[in-house]
């Protein structure tokens, strides 16, 4: 087996080393009867050829999106990486290492830690971020119970425009935690009451913006009335290159700030991994979850970066931590962070105008088509449409036509009587030939 | 003379007549380090830059980046009218950017200053830092794969469905379960997926309220206390015995009609197998209560045992371990749960089912026939670990995966073996499973601590293994060597550390305590990185007062 450094004959030397005479003596501690004789009943070892012929099969059943005008996004979206990015993230130092517990031979990754954590503390407009989260989801999830450390309250208050698997994260979470959960209902327009949800038993406000829906939200009104009430705004996003061209979170108020990075750096890999990124208050940063880098000093007084307030976590407070949480989502950060350093706040911001003028663009051919009503006033890169006809319906038929439209509302709320409603996404990657594909199509199939 | 960013251009203690002075502030940035590493380092003529050689300094992306600089070209979009509603950003974000040479150095050099699985060995205990095949890589790169959307139409993602459906077949399998939770995306994420299920599950049999109490034994990853207290169990400790081994009559004596499960690792910290599993599998089950498995330790039994029949209802699987899909310096990882029959009802959204003879994709609770306790997470989990780790089982096949879990286990024992006369074991000189445990007993008196000799293992080009973990052994060095190293790197390992072993007999104390002395930095100073956090890069004074 190419993986198995060890030959017969240094298994032999070894186990007579040992002082035992076969590797079952070994497994003696698993009772007898349970020690299994056979292999399991799996196929046996494979080539590196017929391993890439079985898989490349099942890759090739699936249409990518580079393929095809892609619109997808409620999200996750699909967006140009730099060849440079996956190179880099390739490199053996970074690939194969661990976490950084032996600081002294892994400042490679705690020095972009610290510049991630930088970068994203300066995107969101926070004081300080950690060194990531698994996706936008989870780290949602987190936010509402670090919101609850703080103000020692258990209700949460969640937009009707947060992403609905967001939603149900939460949701999952908090019923299990026996903490209370009051969610909005969802919010096509981008207009509803949630000020009046907010009272002084409110633990914290979740609000995502842009929303699923695709509405830009102004959270300073929203921020406000959370503070009168000692309760906690909790910004949410899903398209991280959004923060290119929209105020900051944190300067409309907002006390912690999480959100889905996969939009740089990352690939759309059917979901996952994906990064989230997580900032925050700095007088909060002892009830954050998550790993955080810290600058310090070595021994001959030179700058060195380490994993630090691990006070807060599981291996060293157990049954008290703040978090369950013991890893970043290390690469994916890494992706990140090489994406933005080549992006720049210049490149970042032209990316983020290109963005909202493709998907402009894009609306108003849409809003042009017999059967078609765009429903937003504001959006950045996505937008809602109602369509004369189901909208799954309709994607069915326009992926049959090579154009993988959107994301049915009906997808991601199966018994809200959305049925009609579209969820359409534009970003650098499509053309003017994408749109008068889309558009060819649409008016077939309405 | 000051520099673009308005700092100076020479350390103030050098003056004018620097070699630095008028070079800019990375020149004098480095000048300032060459100092402090040449007085530091036995042996080493300083050098002007502070590099040496190879070894190369690298300062921070906001010391060398530049706000107009980018290193994406894109065409500004003609003129148009937004559709913003006036939030516009009318701030700056203060992200410098660098062009794509400078991009590639900088991370090339960071790059340098890490040690990975590919550098040498890395016997960290309890995480399975084994091979990481490219070719996995090559596969997950698959446009099919990678380029897919989570929430495009399912007819256009069958071949997904079908690695999902697959991948999952393989771990039930290999674990004699019936049904596997493939969403969670780390190992304590799948804990806590595992933990869900058995409070749902405690909650249709209408115990919620009566059984809330998790037994967790003081050996086990900090992991499990926690995530049993996050979803408001009480944990109730079980204490260590002397042998290494939890006993069914420590079990026994706490179980009752309050308790909801007991996690136990298997193969356990202290890399043993639970001798007597079987047991307190039945006392955990005639109580009325699950029996959770923390999966972290899987590579020293896949294709020896299945979890199944010793009793297990959840455990999850870290696919960053046992099916080696990479480290990634800390993620991302990937914990698929396989559930029992008792449990996998209540498995959670989404999953791929077969209806009509056709693989379907389950994403909401009311489309299942199932009663799901609700979502982990946005979307389906971990795909491009998934292909990874199906990648990994695919090329190791049956016969192929029970090898590397013998050689996994072999190669803890030639360790121990070699060991025993020098090392001191907690809990006697008996065969372990892939990983074997020290303590620090055999330190006494040399002055020198479990933290010193990791750091000097670092000087000798190996990763230190797991320290100060079991807890429940004082000084804990606990080493996973993995079936990917062979014979003659295992016998230099075991010289080195025979070799370490006697200096630190023998009173070489500086040796130790003083290390590393070649790693990229001295020892650092952690205590201070706690005490005042500074969690992010600010400008230095000199530029504020410069931009008043």
């Amino acid at each position: 087996m190419r993986y198995l450094p060890l030959s017969d004959t240094d298994r032999g030397e070894m186990l007579a080393r040992i002082g035992v005479k076969s590797v079952d003596d070994l497994f003696a501690d698993i009772p007898k009867n349970m020690l299994l004789k056979e292999p399991v009943d799996l196929p046996r070892r494979k080539g590196e050829l017929e391993v890439e012929r079985i898989l490349s099969r099942m890759a090739a059943r699936n249409v990518s999106a580079s393929s095809v005008p892609f619109f997808v996004g409620a999200g996750a979206y699909k967006h140009h990486v730099p060849a440079t990015v996956d190179h880099l993230i390739q490199r053996s130092e970074f690939l194969t290492s661990y976490t950084p517990y032996q600081p002294e031979i892994a400042q490679g990754t705690l020095q972009y830690l610290f510049e991630f954590q930088t970068q994203v503390a300066a995107l969101t407009g926070m004081d300080v971020a950690n060194a990531s989260m698994y996706d936008g989801s989870t780290g949602t999830g987190e936010a509402v119970l670090m919101a609850h450390r703080v103000t020692k309250r258990r209700k949460a208050v969640l937009s009707g425009g947060l992403h609905p698997h967001y939603v149900d994260v939460v949701k999952t979470l908090s019923d299990m935690a026996s903490d209370q959960v009051v969610t909005l209902p969802a919010d096509v327009s981008g207009t509803e009451d949630i000020l009046s949800q907010i009272d002084d038993s409110t633990s914290c406000v979740v609000v995502q913006t842009p929303d699923v829906f695709g509405n830009v939200r102004d959270l300073k009104v929203i921020a406000d009335k959370a503070h009168q009430h000692g309760a906690l705004l909790i910004a949410v996003f899903t398209e991280a290159v959004s923060l290119g061209l929209l105020q900051s979170p944190g300067s409309m108020g907002a006390d912690i700030v999480v959100g889905e990075g996969q939009s740089i750096g990352n690939a759309l890999n059917f979901g996952g991994p994906y990064v989230g990124l997580f900032a925050a208050k700095s007088k909060y940063i002892r009830q954050m979850p998550g790993r955080l880098c810290g600058e310090t000093v070595d021994a001959d007084g030179n700058r060195g970066f380490v994993l630090t307030l691990s006070t807060r976590e599981q291996h060293i407070r157990r049954d008290k931590a703040t978090s369950n949480i013991c890893t970043n989502s290390g690469l994916c950060c890494l992706a990140f962070t090489i994406h933005m350093t080549l992006l720049g706040q210049a490149g970042l911001k032209r990316l983020a105008r290109i963005n909202h003028a493709n998907a402009v663009k894009l609306a108003d051919r849409l809003a042009g088509v017999k059967g078609v009503e765009v429903l937003n006033k504001t959006f950045f890169n996505e937008f809602t449409v109602k369509l004369s006809k189901p909208a799954a319906e309709v994607v069915e038929r326009l992926a049959e036509k090579g154009v993988l439209a959107g994301v049915p509302v009906s997808r991601l709320l199966p018994k809200a009587g959305l049925d009609d409603l579209l969820l359409v996404a534009s970003t650098e990657v499509n053309t003017d030939d994408d749109r008068a594909a889309f558009v060819a199509a649409l008016k077939e199939v309405l | 003379m000051l520099n673009r960013q308005g700092r100076p251009s020479a350390p103030q203690a050098h003056g004018v007549s620097d070699p630095a002075a008028g070079m800019g502030d990375q020149a004098a940035r480095l000048q300032g380090d060459a100092n402090q590493l040449g007085s530091g380092s036995p042996g080493g003529h300083p050098t002007f830059t502070g590099n040496k050689a190879l070894a190369q300094i690298e300062p921070l992306l906001f010391e060398i980046g530049r706000h107009d600089v980018t290193g994406v070209d894109l065409d500004e979009p003609e003129d148009f009218e937004p559709r913003l509603g006036g939030l516009e950003r009318k701030d700056e974000i203060g992200l410098p950017g660098l062009s794509e040479p400078e991009a590639m150095r900088h991370y090339v050099r960071l790059s340098q200053m890490n040690y990975g699985i590919d550098t040498g060995l890395f016997p960290l205990g309890s995480c399975t830092m084994k091979h990481n095949a490219r070719l996995n890589e090559r596969m997950a790169r698959l446009p099919g794969f990678s380029d897919v959307h989570p929430l495009q139409p399912v007819s256009t993602v069958k071949g997904a469905l079908e690695l999902m459906n697959e991948l999952g077949r393989y771990l039930v399998t290999l674990t004699n379960m019936t049904t596997v939770a493939l969403s969670p995306k780390a190992g304590a994420h799948g804990e806590l997926c595992g933990m869900m299920a058995i409070k749902a599950a405690i909650e249709a049999r209408g115990e919620g309220k009566t059984r809330n109490v998790v037994l967790v034994p003081d050996s086990a990853h900090g992991t499990n206390p926690a995530t049993a207290a996050l979803i408001g169990f009480v944990v109730k400790p079980v204490p260590a015995r002397e042998d290494g081994w939890v006993h069914v009559e420590d079990v026994k004596e706490r179980l009752g009609p309050d308790v909801a499960a007991i996690m136990l690792t298997n193969p356990n910290t202290c890399g043993l197998f639970e001798n007597q599993v079987a047991e307190i599998a039945k006392a955990i089950h005639e109580a009325g209560a699950y029996f959770y498995c923390d999966g972290a330790n899987f590579n020293a039994i896949v294709g020896k045992a299945k979890p199944g029949d010793l009793g297990v209802d959840a455990m999850h699987i870290n696919l960053h371990k046992t099916f080696s899909t990479p480290h990634g310096g800390g993620g991302p990882g990937a914990g698929p749960v396989v559930l029992s029959e008792r449990l996998a009802p209540f498995a959670p959204v989404p999953f791929v089912t077969v209806k009509d003879g056709e693989l379907t994709l389950v994403e909401n609770d009311e489309d299942a026939d199932e009663t799901p306790f609700g979502r982990m997470t946005a979307f389906h989990g971990q795909m491009g670990m998934y292909v990874r780790a199906l990648s990994y089982m695919l090329s190791h096949g049956s016969d192929g995966m029970k090898q590397a879990s013998e050689d996994a286990v072999l190669n803890a024992n030639y360790i121990r073996a070699s060991l025993s006369d020098l090392f001191s074991q907690p809990f006697g000189d008996k065969p372990c499973m892939h990983e074997v445990l020290f303590d620090d007993t055999w330190l006494k008196d040399t002055g020198v601590t479990t933290l010193d000799f990791a750091k000097a293992m670092i000087d000798e080009g190996y990763h230190p293994m797991t320290m100060y973990f079991p807890l429940v052994v004082h000084g804990a060095m606990l080493i996973e060597p993995t079936e990917s190293e062979s014979k003659s790197s295992l016998d230099l390992f075991i010289a080195t550390l025979r070799d370490l072993a006697m200096a630190a007999k023998k009173g070489d104390k500086e040796r130790f305590t003083g290390a590393p002395y070649h790693a990229p930095r001295r020892r650092l100073d952690e205590t201070r990185a706690a005490r005042t956090p500074v969690l992010k890069w600010t400008p230095p004074a000199p530029m504020a007062e410069a931009a008043e």
